[in-house]
């Protein structure tokens, strides 16, 4: 692992509040990746084996509905993730994830920090928190958009 | 911010203002009818025979439809464009009617009421505001904003603070302004916009309208918000806003109940102590408003 992916990785925002030895564990696993725009950086029903930190560009999640075709659910950018599929059997993505300009972007080896997490409990809870709060703030919004804020409630 | 005026919320056992003047309607001619979506338009107004309105972004008019009722519509123009905007959005028996009018046909108005969002003009350089405006809507929110974003546009041409417009609808058809939006983007601003069902030929952003704070590129610990849409979301937005640094008494957000008199005499439009016809529309984020938007009220 060189420094300066180390140094990517600490400054993450996933990362904020993760302690040295945490931060040194995870960036032993992780490599640096580009994405051309309309690339995919993962895709549905594939191995979920890595996840992604998102440093720059926008990345769509998106699911095939037939008669439809390719239905953009949300948006993520520079500081979020993409995809915990990597932590949950059976490790197989959900939804498709692609690239809508270009996207920088930390890529993580999923099998590799599962391994280092069940050795590791406190690296194994640290990211099962991170995750956690990720988690939180996509199900209120998606909670949010639920209530079709901007709906048509009519009133007579 | 040229005015010295500070915003506060005062309480409603405050003698009532207005006269018998404010409850009469003033007789205006729709000189224009723009279609905005399927269900938004906007009327553009004149006066038979009375002088133009002198208003203040923000702030609200009841509308008349003759023989069909009244309802508080906030103005869409900008004091110094030289019109009378109201974006109605098609929901009840008045904004039907109001919406179905034509060039030509007569509306009644009364008005000006109510509060603004404190952004009138500089009229010299060193009184324009420099700190960031983050300008949040969804939906028809933009309407009420609309008048103060072009001020605060014009003010950033002249050495005022950066403007972001953050922009969140429910479908692409449904954002308001779409010129608008490309003229402030044009002459500086910085517009975002993000939707909560994409389209095929949608391209941009889709969540939330909070997701697009994060990096908007402001300077949240030197700015200010101007907050209007769904009340859940003006909440949600200011606490992430909040959250982001921004101090509470920097947030403006314009709420909406039964407005009826426009004067704060009727009472239906109370929201805890406050008679938002006259106390409102617009008013501080901070304090009391924010605990008051999350009571269930009786």
């Amino acid at each position: 692992m060189s420094k300066a992916m180390r140094d990517l990785v600490e400054v993450h925002p996933f990362m904020t509040s993760m302690n040295e030895e945490s931060i040194e564990l995870v960036s032993g696993c992780a490599r640096n990746a580009v994405f051309a725009p309309g690339s995919l950086l993962c895709a549905e029903g594939g191995d979920a084996d890595t996840f992604y930190l998102l440093r720059r560009g926008q990345v769509s999640i998106s699911v095939h509905i037939p008669g439809r075709g390719s239905v953009v659910i949300e948006t993520v950018g520079a500081g979020d993730v993409v995809g915990w599929s990597w932590l949950v059997p059976p490790y197989r993505w959900t939804f498709d994830a692609r690239a809508m300009d270009d996207v920088g972007c930390i890529a993580i080896d999923g099998a590799c920090l599962r391994v280092k997490a069940l050795t590791d409990p406190s690296l194994g809870f640290a990211l099962l928190s991170k995750v956690s709060v990720t988690l939180l703030e996509r199900l209120q919004a998606t909670r949010m958009r639920l209530l079709d804020l901007y709906g048509d409630h009519r009133v007579q | 911010m040229s005015s010295d005026r500070t915003l506060s919320m005062r309480p409603s056992s405050v003698a009532p203002r207005g006269n018998l003047n404010d409850l009469t309607p003033i007789v205006h001619r729709v000189v224009e009818r723009i279609g905005e979506t399927n269900d938004i338009t906007t009327l553009v107004l004149e006066p038979l025979d009375a002088p133009s309105m002198t208003f203040r972004c923000g702030q609200f008019n009841m509308l008349s439809a003759f023989g069909v009722g009244e309802i508080a519509i906030s103005m869409s123009s900008a004091p110094g464009e030289g019109t009378l905007r109201h974006s109605i959005r098609d929901v009840g028996a008045v904004s039907h009617a109001l919406c179905q009018s034509r060039v030509g046909d007569l509306v009644g108005v009364r008005g000006p009421f109510g509060s603004d969002w404190l952004v009138e003009s500089a009229s010299v350089e060193a009184d324009l505001d420099p700190r960031d405006t983050i300008v949040v809507a969804g939906g028809i929110g933009l309407a009420p904003l609309r008048g103060a974003v072009e001020e605060l546009v014009r003010a950033n041409e002249r050495g005022g603070g950066r403007v972001f417009v953050l922009v969140g609808a429910r479908e692409p058809s449904q954002i308001v302004f779409r010129a608008d939006l490309d003229s402030w983007r044009a002459r500086g601003a910085k517009v975002s916009l993000t939707v909560d069902l994409a389209t095929p030929e949608w391209d941009g952003r889709v969540g939330l309208v909070t997701t697009l704070l994060a990096d908007a590129g402001f300077d949240a610990t030197n700015s200010r918000a101007m907050l209007c849409g769904p009340e859940v979301m003006m909440r949600f937005t200011a606490r992430a806003l909040v959250d982001l640094g921004m101090d509470p008494e920097g947030i403006l957000v314009s709420l909406e109940r039964n407005m009826q008199c426009g004067v704060g005499w009727c009472g239906h439009c109370q929201l805890g102590p406050f008679l938002l016809c006259r106390d409102g529309p617009v008013v501080p984020y901070a304090g009391l408003v924010s605990q008051l938007l999350t009571q269930r009220e009786r």
